[in-house]
């Protein structure tokens, strides 16, 4: 039963990044990767695995992507304007990427996990969880935390007004 | 199909029909409320003081004509009222309405699903409710709409994280997100909110405001917006937006029960000597009394303080109530860890 479900799960999973890839509508492009992450966040729950399944829906689904659709419904792109890129640029794309992914099928295919048949842990409960990231990962957890500290002081440095521009009243 | 199964869809279906109904009678409710405060009668020509004034407003909807703007993105149109209805119906679904009830045999919890995340489950849901309000802005291919939907987005995103973190401060009093165990650490009228007053102040703030109720109705503010992102929506797809936000109401209403008015618990529950089944219904019984109060004062909030403007509105977000739950969290996460001490000091004293 399970099985057949990371079936159905994985198959609509690169079903919609395909269709996010290939959406000429940027917008419609970011509500395929909201699509996306919700079926990624069904295979952490088919894993037990429920704080990062309704972590990853709070912040990716939630948080990321509505900023995502708020920038790109504020820019309003539309045909006329969308920036067209030389043939040059989409050959290189291309060339990256598929390189990217020769990489990755030459990891995954000496690895013989089995995802479908992996054991049912309770490590992804809350509780679990929490024990092991402040017991046994808490120097990697502390760093990362003062990691993303960091980044969001230079957001704000970054997004701060320089001496000498004016005021402007943002509706 | 074991009987807990049957059990289990049956409260589904009640729970369901309930937040429906409830969704319904409240519109009653805002127009009656509505009607008090401004000191006059109200709906009363539909039925006897007017209680098939919903029905009438439904059966109206269902028949106007239902339109889609030209140069909209037809289906995406389409999907938002759905979408918005659909992340609303949803959060009900871990909301413990009661104890726990033995029949034929079988004890259970009047509750759909008791997960280990609780209270994550909801902000997740909160957190994804936001796209049907923009994907239906976005869609009607109008100015306005499009403001409404943007307004939405960061007043919602804005007012989740202080509402996450007031809802940390009573996860840290209790040590569990699970509602169950947040209702059943409240037993014996042990409320949170006597202990975390501030969270709570913080909590129906952020509730305002994620159900886009006055004073921080902005995404519709029909003086500068016309109607906001519902401005191209007609017939039942306006109707289930304007349902949404009704059953969005009745589900924070009922989620401040939860998480600070003890949820089914009522006072000397234990000691009226009855059996637990009829405690049971009472405490169900009490809980629907709290959500209606708090409907009630949602209600009255609105018919009482002007909108707020939507630069104070972000200001009041940022500036006011984030670093004011965090304090909330630091004072709480302190009292936790020296209580103990402090209490041993104090006794040394005297």
């Amino acid at each position: 039963m399970l099985g057949y479900l990371f079936y159905i799960l994985s198959g609509l999973t690169i079903l919609t990044a395909i269709l996010m890839i290939a959406a000429r509508n940027p917008v419609h492009s970011v509500l395929y990767l909201i699509a996306t992450f919700f079926m990624v966040s069904g295979q952490y729950l088919l894993m037990n695995a429920q704080f990062l399944f309704v972590v990853n829906i709070i912040v990716y689904a939630g948080a990321i992507m509505v900023l995502f659709l708020f920038v790109l419904m504020l820019l309003n792109l539309n045909k006329e304007t969308e920036p067209q890129k030389s043939m040059k640029t989409k050959l290189a794309g291309v060339i990256a990427g598929g390189l990217l992914l020769i990489t990755l099928l030459g990891a995954l295919i000496k690895s013989n996990t089995n995802s479908e048949n992996l054991p049912i842990t309770d490590i992804g409960l809350v509780k679990n969880l929490g024990r092991v990231l402040f017991t046994d990962f808490v120097v990697p957890f502390e760093i990362s935390s003062i990691l993303f500290l960091s980044a969001m002081v230079g957001a704000i440095l970054v997004g701060k007004r320089h001496n000498g521009e004016t005021e402007v009243i943002s509706e | 199909m074991s009987i807990l199964l049957i059990i289990k869809i049956v409260i589904i279906l009640i729970i369901f029909i309930i937040t429906l109904v409830a969704a319904m009678y409240s519109t009653y409710m805002e127009r009656k409320v509505a009607a008090g405060i401004q000191d006059r009668i109200g709906p009363d020509r539909a039925g006897p003081w007017g209680i098939f004034q919903p029905l009438a407003d439904g059966g109206k909807m269902f028949f106007k004509e239902d339109f889609i703007p030209g140069k909209s993105e037809k289906w995406l149109f389409i999907l938002a009222p759905g979408l918005a209805m659909f992340t609303a119906c949803m959060t009900g679904a871990i909301i413990p309405w009661g104890g726990t009830l033995t029949l034929f045999g079988e004890t259970f919890n009047l509750q759909i699903a008791n997960i280990d995340i609780g209270i994550l489950y909801i902000m997740g849901f909160v957190s994804i409710g936001v796209y049907g309000i923009m994907i239906g802005g976005w869609a009607s291919n109008n100015k306005y709409s499009l403001y409404g939907a943007v307004r939405a987005s960061s007043q919602m995103i804005s007012y989740e994280l202080a509402m996450g973190l007031a809802i940390l401060a009573v996860v840290m009093t209790t040590g569990s997100l699970n509602l169950g165990d947040i209702v059943e650490a409240q037993k014996g009228g042990q409320w949170n909110v006597f202990y975390q007053p501030l969270a709570f102040l913080l909590f129906i703030v952020c509730a305002f405001a994620e159900c886009n109720r006055a004073p921080f109705d902005m995404a519709e503010c029909e003086s500068e917006l016309i109607g906001g992102y519902h401005t191209e929506y007609s017939s039942m797809k306006l109707g289930f937006f304007l349902f949404a936000e009704y059953i969005n109401m009745f589900i924070s209403s009922a989620v401040i029960s939860v998480l600070f008015f003890g949820g089914y618990n009522f006072p000397f529950m234990h000691d009226l000597g009855l059996s637990a089944n009829a405690i049971t219904f009472i405490g169900v019984a009490v809980f629907f009394a709290k959500i209606l109060f708090f409907i009630f004062f949602f209600m009255w909030v609105r018919w009482t303080l002007p909108r707020f403007r939507y630069d104070q509105l972000m200001q009041l977000g940022w500036k006011a109530l984030i670093p004011l739950a965090i304090i909330n969290l630091m004072v709480t996460g302190g009292w936790l860890m020296f209580k103990d001490d402090l209490w041993a000091m104090i006794s040394k004293m005297f």
